[in-house]
């Protein structure tokens, strides 16, 4: 059964986990079988950005091994299948319009989101 | 024929209303004689941490005892038991990595250990599945 996975919070927990919590949710149940789109709203339209790369922590003697890599992470999602959508007026809103973004994502719209919502039998929001 | 609903949960203990919310739906739920599927992720492992220990609160003038504060842990038992009263299912998992992350395995009774793999195969059995993401 499809579920879109509609993602808004950003960068939440990100240094902690290595990744985005939902983003790795999404992989792990793909894995698991299921079939999922994204749809990345607000500040989570930041992560079609490609190219994007959080330094390393470093705090005293601890070095960080594997920033995340928000970017790399969607992109592999898009590879195994799983379509990457970002709404139109929330690119535009943070001047990511023309930035590098992820090749295989679809700007939907927010007038088209009815449309998009019908594709999927199931819609989850985090 | 019985109705599974599934609930996610991510909030960590006395963080958010959302998880008293989403505790009130699983009681209604559970009352209207659904089975209750969750899948706790990240924080909300936490809240069935069979540590979790109530305190005196000098602030109110009330002793431990009086003072009766709420845990999440005795919450998620009195669902567990409300379930087991009224015939039906609750089926807490709580996401292993996240536990191992956090250090609270010690979980309280009923309370098992799973995967996102879990959470997905639950939702497929389920009428309709509701997560509360932390925001």
């Amino acid at each position: 059964m499809k579920t879109l996975q509609v993602l808004e919070t950003a960068y939440r927990a990100t240094v902690e986990e290595q990744d985005d919590t939902i983003v790795w949710l999404t992989h792990a149940m793909q894995g698991a079988g299921g079939e999922f789109g994204l749809l990345l709203t607000g500040n989570a339209v930041c992560y079609a950005v490609q190219g994007q790369r959080a330094p390393a922590l470093k705090l005293g003697a601890w070095t960080q091994s594997h920033a995340a890599d928000l970017g790399a992470d969607v992109a592999a999602l898009a590879a195994k299948g799983v379509p990457v959508h970002a709404i139109e007026e929330d690119l535009e809103e943070r001047g990511l319009l023309d930035a590098r973004l992820l090749e295989a994502l679809t700007i939907v719209p927010r007038a088209r989101l009815p449309q998009l919502f019908d594709e999927y039998p199931r819609i989850w929001k985090w | 024929m019985t109705i599974a609903l599934t609930f996610a949960l991510m909030d960590a203990p006395f963080e958010n209303s959302r998880t008293v919310t989403m505790f009130r739906v699983i009681e209604a739920a559970l009352e209207a004689g659904h089975d209750v599927n969750v899948f706790a992720y990240e924080g909300a492992v936490a809240l069935p941490f069979a540590k979790q220990a109530p305190h005196a609160n000098a602030v109110h003038g009330r002793d431990a005892a009086t003072e009766n504060h709420p845990l999440p842990r005795a919450w998620i038992e009195s669902l567990l038991a409300l379930a087991a009263a009224r015939g039906r299912r609750l089926d807490w998992v709580n996401c292993g990595l996240c536990v191992d992350e956090r250090g609270v395995a010690e979980a309280i009774a009923g309370v098992r250990r799973g995967t996102p793999a879990d959470f997905w195969k639950m939702s497929l059995e389920s009428r309709n599945t509701l997560t509360a993401g932390t925001r």
